[in-house]
């Protein structure tokens, strides 16, 4: 069954970069092998909980040992305007016992608690690499359960071992579209109801966002699943256009969306001014050819024009502090990309990126937005990105949390692009935002004060201290 | 594990917000006290990943630690290819002193035999004979953090520490256990060292830790106790063992080596730090330095001082079963009435805790059995139910994300009882004043507030809760 599961995910034709491969190469997955020891990043399950998760009021339940829960709760910085039941961090944390005599009796148990003491409106239940391997039937046991609770319960099917993170982003889209969108109507819809599909809401960033379309007249009928509501993510199957934004992980979504009830999708990205200008028209477009009225074209082009020249007059007093800056962009995914004119536009300077998780086609497209000149490192180690950053090859890295150190140790400004990050990038106001970090840490005093060498030491650090 | 069962277990089936971390996350700790050591976890990338994030986020700082990526093909077939192949890369790129394996529930469900898998590995790789390589059962379904922290350190004096047939004079060995942060490791080294005695911690957590500023990038641990000197552990002419949990350790390292162990179940307080001090002072034949008896008589003046505000106070305690030993006992020395105790596991420390409720449990235990309590002592895990029945958390034991210096915290020995004592007492006279300045029917925002992600400025209301 979750062989099938994968082969289906793996064959994606709303993916170019997919249908470009080989029927041989494509039955082996999106991912790379991986490498043991030498390899990082999360696990099936690990994606599935961060695309589900954020629906704020559902009971997510993980069924196994205690480390795939209680190693990793409460460690994401999604945001929720209402329920907090998602904070709380619930499992079966399987022993020794349940996993000789099965675990299902304990998960049913679990479900029940769950149920009668918080009242969701929707338990998802997280299936990990131990009750796999000890063959509990979870489908079954949230079969019977949803029956016997009369509540919806949803079996997520992406042990960890399956594959990467990326993976699991996949295969908590497929969820959704077996056992949540289309189960409920909503009490009224609109011309203009779309479905946003594949944010977060990380540190708010929906909220940036949404304040436009609003003005705009265009209504957030579901998100997925930043900010989500069960309910709402059950009646996706009536928004008129999708949206997915982070297209590499969850792209079956939309598609499988415009399959089944016909609704229009498209990639769409809301970092950088001018992707989230492409957006916002890209909506209104879409949305006038489905009917809507043709009046949003013109109040979307009227935001657009207002917010692109606020921002830019922004972003102007950064101009001449950024003046000379070199970024060293240390993230796998194309989304910082979009991030990229708006930097460039502030006046700093790229010096170059890690392309470990791109594809040959965004290769390509850096190449051509870049030139040849430009730096692409696939398999940059810890060490010579260190070592650049030690000898000012850049002012400032970029990147997720797990690198900081390499920047930190190296005495050199760095910048969190990630989940765990606590400012909002999203949006016209997010790349202000963004401007306004990069500007913070790189005007500070410490830099020069941490690289003076100690009294007992007689040579100082060589750099130059202007940063 | 071979434990008592008599404090009840909480009688759920979902366990709500974890108090408990597994067993291979403790091991990951033991092994990054090590110098030059990679700790390497044999079961699916993501148990690596996630332990990883946890302690970066505690810590702030680069943590080494590797994945033998396990899928569902090797875990079925079994998993010595993979954990040759890591082994392997992990030496060429990294040339560790040691590797540090801990299995993971997806081995230890499948039976993987790490004794033979240990065997074959020397038999078909003598060119790597002088890798120190330490294998630790760790399964994620039984037992917790502390009993993985013990499995990684007694497998590391059974692979490298060496009997002796000299004793180096002075030199102490000391097996810290995971209740110490590397800041209570350097309050230690400082007072052993006092006496003029050469201790050798394992681990030494101090060393490796507590930030670090190296000259060139290294992706192992830097800094910690170095192989030779565990080796040479069997020349000491005592071992201090601190902490119920590194028992099997001590054990391990008494057999081997001959050298007597002389055990301190904690070491916060007053009486505990003084049977540290007389043992050391007997150890060395030198009197107490002048330092430590003005340390002593500070902490004597800030418990005459510090009781007005402990007396009768009632408070719930939620850590890691040694470090919930040490806090509970010290609470209780300063008068205060430990409404609650819970560990996340079933260990023999439980049964000396004084506590009017003894009870393995989670966090959404703790708020249920701390609503009408004067304060919380947990993780950070412990906010959100603090701030929903609204009483101030002090946060200590790992995870400690949302405060800075979380490594570093220091609650052993005079100065280290004193600084507890004054963090603790300060929340409790900062809420008696603020009473005092509001009138007594303000009611305090511990609430609401905090569940949005607001933080509460200044803390000023002796809420800590953000």
């Amino acid at each position: 069954m979750l062989q099938e599961k994968l082969q289906d995910v793996f064959n994606e034709p709303g993916c170019s970069t997919n249908q470009a491969k080989s029927e041989k190469e494509r039955k082996k997955g999106c991912s790379k092998a991986l490498k043991p020891g030498a390899a990082a990043g999360g696990c099936a399950y690990d994606g599935a909980m961060i695309a589900l998760q954020p629906i704020a009021d559902a009971a997510h339940l993980v069924h196994g040992p205690i480390a795939c829960l209680g190693n990793s709760w409460d460690n994401r910085g999604t945001k929720s305007s209402g329920p907090q039941l998602y904070r709380t961090g619930f499992t079966t944390d399987m022993s020794e016992l349940d996993i000789i005599h099965g675990g299902e009796k304990k998960l049913y148990k679990a479900i029940k608690e769950i149920v009668q003491q918080y009242d969701p409106p929707a338990v998802f239940v997280y299936q990990t690499c131990v009750p796999a391997m000890i063959g509990d039937d979870i489908e079954a046991v949230c079969k019977f359960a949803a029956k016997k609770l009369g509540k919806p319960v949803i079996p997520v099917m992406a042990p960890g071992f399956v594959g990467s993170k990326n993976l699991g982003n996949k295969l908590a889209g497929e969820t959704l579209l077996d056992h949540v969108i289309g189960t409920v109507e909503p009490e009224v819809t609109t011309p203009t109801d779309i479905c946003i599909v594949g944010e977060y809401n990380l540190a708010g960033e929906l909220w940036l966002v949404k304040p436009l379309l609003d003005e705009i007249g265009i209504r957030i009928l579901s998100c997925i699943s930043g900010d989500g509501r069960y309910n709402e993510v059950a009646q996706a199957h009536r928004a008129r256009l999708t949206m997915v934004v982070c297209s590499q992980a969850l792209v079956n979504v939309g598609r499988k969306m415009q399959e089944r009830w016909g609704i229009p999708y498209f990639e769409g990205s809301f970092y950088g001014v001018s992707d989230m200008s492409d957006t916002l028209r890209t909506m209104a477009r879409m949305l006038v050819e489905r009917g809507a009225d043709k009046a949003i074209i013109d109040r979307t082009e009227g935001v657009i024009a207002r917010e692109e020249s606020r921002v830019w007059r922004r972003l102007e007093p950064y101009k001449p502090r950024f003046d000379g800056k070199r970024v060293l962009l240390f993230t796998g995914g194309v989304k910082s990309w979009s991030m990229v004119t708006a930097l460039e536009g502030a006046g700093l300077t790229i010096v170059g990126t890690s392309t470990k998780k791109s594809t040959k086609e965004d290769k390509e497209r850096i190449k051509k937005m870049k030139g040849e000149e430009f730096h692409q490192w696939d398999d940059l180690k810890p060490r010579d990105i260190y070592k650049m950053l030690r000898d000012s090859e850049a002012d400032i890295m970029m990147s997720g949390g797990r690198s900081q150190f390499i920047a930190l140790k190296a005495k050199v400004p760095w910048l969190d692009l990630n989940q765990e990050r606590h400012t909002p990038y999203a949006g016209y106001d997010g790349i202000v935002n963004l401007c306004e970090e990069i500007d913070k840490t790189l005007s500070n005093p410490i830099w020069r004060q941490v690289r003076l060498a100690a009294p007992w030491e007689s040579k100082p650090d060589s750099r130059p201290v202007g940063a | 594990m071979g434990t008592i069962q008599r404090f009840p277990h909480s009688a759920k089936a979902a366990s709500t917000n974890p108090l408990k971390m597994s067993q291979p996350l403790g091991a990951a700790l033991a092994f990054l006290g090590v110098d030059r050591c990679m700790p390497l976890f044999h079961g699916s990338q993501g148990c690596t990943a996630f332990g990883l994030v946890l302690l970066v986020r505690h810590f702030r700082e680069a943590i080494p630690l590797q994945t033998t990526a396990m899928d569902q093909v090797s875990t079925i077939l079994g998993g010595y290819e993979n954990l040759e192949q890591a082994v392997r890369t992990i030496h060429e790129r990294n040339a560790p002193a040691l590797i540090g394996v801990a299995t993971t529930g997806v081995t230890e469900t499948k039976g993987e035999d790490m004794a033979g898998q240990y065997s074959l590995f020397r038999q078909r790789n003598p060119a790597l004979a002088g890798l120190k390589l330490v294998f630790a059962n760790t399964p994620d379904f039984s037992g917790g953090f502390e009993d993985g922290f013990s499995a990684a350190v007694t497998g590391i004096v059974e692979e490298v520490v060496q009997p002796s047939e000299t004793t180096v004079k002075g030199q102490i060995n000391v097996l810290a256990g995971c209740h110490l942060s590397p800041g209570d490791v350097e309050e230690l080294r400082d007072i052993i060292e006092s006496f003029g005695l050469s201790p050798i911690f394992l681990p030494d957590l101090s060393l490796s830790m507590s930030g670090r500023q190296p000259d060139d990038f290294t992706a192992t641990s830097l800094g910690g106790v170095t192989v030779e000197q565990i080796a040479a552990m069997g020349a000491s002419e005592a071992t201090l063992v601190i902490g119920e949990h590194m028992r099997v350790a001590a054990a391990a390292l008494e057999l081997k080596t001959d050298v007597r162990s002389v055990f301190f179940d904690r070491l916060t307080g007053l009486e505990a730090s003084d049977r540290l001090v007389r043992t050391l002072s007997e150890l060395s034949g030198r009197p107490v330095p002048a330092k430590l008896r003005r340390q002593r008589e500070t902490l004597v003046d800030a418990m005459l001082d510090g009781h007005f505000f402990y007396s009768r106070k009632r408070i719930a305690v939620a850590l890691e079963p040694d470090l919930l030993y040490a806090v509970t006992s010290f609470l209780s020395d300063m008068g205060a009435e430990v409404i609650a105790a819970v560990s996340p596991t079933q260990t023999a420390v439980l049964e000396k805790l004084k506590a009017a409720t003894v009870m393995v449990g989670d966090h959404s235990d703790v708020e249920t059995l701390a609503r009408d309590a004067d304060l919380i002592v947990s993780n950070s895990h412990g906010r959100q139910g603090a701030a929903r029945i609204g009483v101030p958390l002090h946060r200590m034991g790992l995870p400690m994300f949302d405060r800075l210096g979380a490594g570093l915290k220091v609650h052993v020995g005079y100065r280290g009882t004193r600084e507890l004592l004054f963090e603790i007492g300060n929340l409790f006279l900062s809420r008696e004043m603020d009473h005092d300045e509001h009138g007594h029917g303000h009611a305090h925002g511990h609430g609401d507030g905090h569940e949005h992600g607001q933080h509460c400025g200044s803390g000023s209301c002796g809420c800590s809760a953000g």
